[in-house]
């Protein structure tokens, strides 16, 4: 079953392909460079003390998002 | 922390410092890569050059540049910031990528991470779009083997059309291999024939309709199609340098641009929006870079196991913060406890090298005065400092350069990233504050890797609200002073390492409360997206990190606090000695500081030494001494006993000690940081701020400590 969601959703532990990013300027291509274009797996690994932020696996490499940045970016699980 | 004399010598001051071929026959080379990929060791590897290397994104914020000789060739190495693109706009990118358009080098090395290749070979591709004199080095192969990823590096080369060359640089592997692979390249024996990226056919014709144009008036400056595919994009700084870099008459700007413009038509006509047409850029490196890799390379699935372990240990919901407080603990607890011993045994060498200098000067029947100046002014200054800094120094700054080396920085910054949003600071802040730890200039120029202007200010003018290693010493000094005499010296170690735990904690606070009220006044806004990357755990090259962090900043740091301190110590016998009616010129200004120090709990002399200690924090505490000594009793150099019984007999209570040790981790930055903090906003106004802010929360709190202390 497939269902949408933004990446800020996506529980610790799972992954998610991306379908899409809303961020925009600088940041969109910040993300699309690390490699988040559409179709990328992303996996969530694990979060900071407070929940905040989140590092997630995209293309082999740890990259810490926040909350806000990845509540930016479309996934489909 | 990239604390080298070039991060915070004079020539620091030098940001517009031309790279250029010393000879003609040399040859310059540009060493590009993505962040953290072993980028400084292979440039150190490679000139025997000591940039500071670092497990952390972001480390090189400017120009190193060194010689490797090769035959009788001379190869010039720049060793550009690290980057994931070339394309986006952070100021480390346009260096990068400026140095790489129309910096003249001969070649560029791409250092790429083994164990994460798909993403490097993003830069790699669009680096090879602007020059196709590349070889790829493809370091960490040592890493990528103990994780279980294999790279093709033969189908590599053939897939990419230039030479590829595994490595270990920090043992040195195949470094020989890739200087081989230079020399052919640049020497012309070998021709890349670099893969060209596909873009979509209504890219690549409006690429094809713009090419001859540019060809003709580009010569061999730069490839037409990178310059047609950057002029349709239409980003403007770059665009602009792009046209200056033809040369051309209006008439002729003009007509370049029609077809610009007519390019861009075709492809918004197409469907796609002149917004996305970057996205689908990016897009077609990406794809291209993933299919290379996938062909190439072997991923195991379950790779990191460990890292991902450890991660979930030191950056835990209970243990992570916890956690970095015990480590912090550790460091200093192992400085002050393995401090004390050689600090005594320095003490005691300057005292018996002062014995044979007082003999040869009587025998030299030298005049008292001469004496004095050089003896009890400059050389016991200069015992001071070396024998209280050095210690702590030289075992603090090896510890902390094995968590850096290690990778827990990145982690540290993941930790405190969600107090940093609050504040309405960066993530990355933690970082440059831990860069500050080591030397606040060198905190101040690693602000460069905040993107945001509003936060790097930010960073920028909080980064002194953290000890430099100039500070620690006289931080642990002050501290054992206030415990002396009150518990045996085991105890006394970890209670000390705990204070100072309690004083740097206060730092952090201060800089968040203070980067709070930044962002709520004068630099409102609210935080800005960023990304972190965390580098896996390495294992660190302990006997380097001793040689390295020993040479590279202890002996740096104590030479120039040495340079400071003698003229200093010179000088403040003068004032000590030239006496104008009946007191010394010493007792005169500090006279007039006195009433207004008293104030802040302490007295004139040391906020004199304050004043007089701008050029160099680590020679403040002599200061005070020679102050308090330089009138009469001669106090010989020694340990924290000795200062303690001195200050004891200048009037010194808890409370002077508290407020000297707050006003300690909050005053005015430095004269370099000052200078740098000037050259890197270029603005004296927030140079002025970052100079008001730390001494106002220094007052502040000093004045707070000294009225409640008037009540006991």
């Amino acid at each position: 079953m497939e269902h949408n969601l933004t990446l800020n959703k996506l529980p610790v532990g799972s992954q998610a392909r991306v379908s899409g990013l809303l961020s925009h300027g600088r940041m969109r291509r910040r993300l699309l460079d690390l490699g988040l274009i559409d179709g990328t797996l992303v996996k969530s690994i694990y979060s900071g003390p407070s929940g905040d932020p989140v590092a997630y696996e995209i293309r082999g490499a740890l990259i810490a998002l926040r909350g806000e940045d990845s509540a930016q970016i479309l996934v489909q699980s | 922390m990239g604390l080298t004399k070039a991060s915070t010598g004079i020539g620091a001051l030098d940001q517009s410092e031309s790279i250029q071929r010393t000879h003609a026959g040399e040859r310059l080379i540009a060493l590009a890569g993505n962040p953290n990929v072993g980028k400084s060791t292979v440039f150190n590897a490679l000139t025997g050059l000591r940039q500071h290397t670092g497990n952390w994104p972001g480390k090189t914020v400017t120009n190193a540049q060194g010689v490797h000789r090769r035959g009788e060739t001379d190869y010039r190495f720049v060793d550009l910031p690290g980057t994931y693109s070339l394309l986006s706009s952070s100021v480390e990118e346009e260096i990068a990528r400026d140095f790489l358009c129309f910096g003249g080098a001969d070649a560029a090395i791409v250092v790429a991470d083994a164990t994460c290749l798909e993403r490097n070979l993003n830069l790699v591709l669009q680096t090879l779009e602007i020059t196709p004199n590349v070889v790829l080095c493809v370091n960490l192969m040592d890493e990528a083997k103990r994780v279980g990823i294999t790279v093709d590096l033969e189908a590599l080369s053939k897939k990419l059309g230039i030479p590829v060359v595994g490595t270990n640089a920090r043992k040195g592997y195949g470094l020989e291999e890739l200087m081989a692979a230079m020399e052919s390249l640049t020497g012309g024996q070998i021709k890349t024939a670099p893969v060209p990226v596909r873009y979509t056919p209504v890219i690549e014709a409006a690429v094809a309709s713009l090419q001859p144009l540019l060809e003709q008036h580009l010569g061999e400056k730069l490839p037409s199609r990178w310059a047609a595919l950057r002029l349709i994009e239409g980003e403007e700084t770059l665009g602009r340098r792009i046209l200056e870099g033809m040369n051309l008459d209006e008439e002729g700007e003009g007509a370049l641009l029609k077809q610009v413009a007519a390019a861009r038509r075709s492809i918004v006509d197409s469907g796609v929006e002149q917004a996305k047409l970057g996205d689908v850029v990016v897009r077609c490196i990406v794809l291209m870079a993933e299919t290379i890799a996938g062909t190439v390379c072997t991923v195991p699935c379950r790779c990191r196991e460990r890292d991902r372990k450890l991660d979930r240990l030191l950056t835990g919901r209970l243990l992570g913060l916890p956690l970095m407080i015990l480590l912090l603990f550790g460091v200093l607890w192992l400085s002050i406890a393995g401090a004390n011993l050689p600090s005594e045994g320095l003490a005691f060498l300057f005292n018996q090298l002062e014995e044979h200098l007082d003999r040869l000067f009587t025998y030299l029947q030298a005049p008292l005065w001469l004496h004095g100046l050089l003896i009890q002014g400059m050389f016991r200054s200069l015992g001071w400092v070396v024998s209280v800094m050095l210690p702590p120094m030289a075992i603090f700054f090896p510890l902390f350069t094995l968590l850096e080396d290690v990778g827990y920085l990145p982690r540290i910054a993941f930790n405190l990233d969600s107090s940093f949003k609050k504040a309405g600071a960066c993530g990355k802040q933690a970082l440059t504050l831990c860069m500050g730890f080591g030397c606040n200039a060198a905190g101040v120029t690693g602000c460069r890797i905040i993107d945001s202007p509003r936060e790097r200010l930010i960073a920028i003018i909080t980064n002194s609200l953290v000890p430099c290693n100039g500070r620690f010493p006289m931080l642990i000094a002050l501290i054992g002073i206030l415990l002396a005499g009150q518990v045996s010296q085991g105890l006394g170690s970890v209670l000390s390492a705990l204070l100072l735990v309690g004083f740097l904690v206060l730092g952090v606070a201060a800089t968040l409360l203070a980067s709070r009220l930044l962002s709520q006044t004068l630099l409102r806004g609210v935080p800005s997206s960023f990304t972190l990357e965390m580098p896996p755990y390495r294992k660190p090259q302990i006997g380097q990190i001793v040689i390295r962090s020993l040479l590279d900043r202890t002996l740096f740091v104590l030479g120039r606090a040495v340079v400071v301190a003698a003229p200093a110590g010179m000088f403040l016998w003068v004032m000590a000695n030239v006496t104008v009616g009946e007191s010394s010129l010493l007792a005169l200004c500090a006279g007039l500081l006195d009433p207004f120090a008293r104030l802040l709990g302490m007295d004139g002399i040391i906020l004199m030494a304050f004043i007089l200690g701008l050029p160099a924090n680590e020679i403040v505490l002599p200061i005070i001494v020679m102050g308090y000594v330089s009138g009469g009793a001669l106090v010989e150099v020694g340990g924290i006993s000795q200062l303690h019984a001195l200050f004891l007999a200048n009037g010194w209570t808890w409370v002077t000690t508290l407020c000297t040790a707050l006003f300690c981790l909050f005053h005015f930055p430095c004269s370099t940081t000052l200078l740098t903090i000037q050259k890197e906003t270029g603005s004296l106004k927030w140079t002025a701020v970052a100079f008001v802010l730390p001494v106002m929360i220094g007052m502040i709190l000093c004045a707070l400590v000294a009225a409640v202390g008037r009540l006991f």
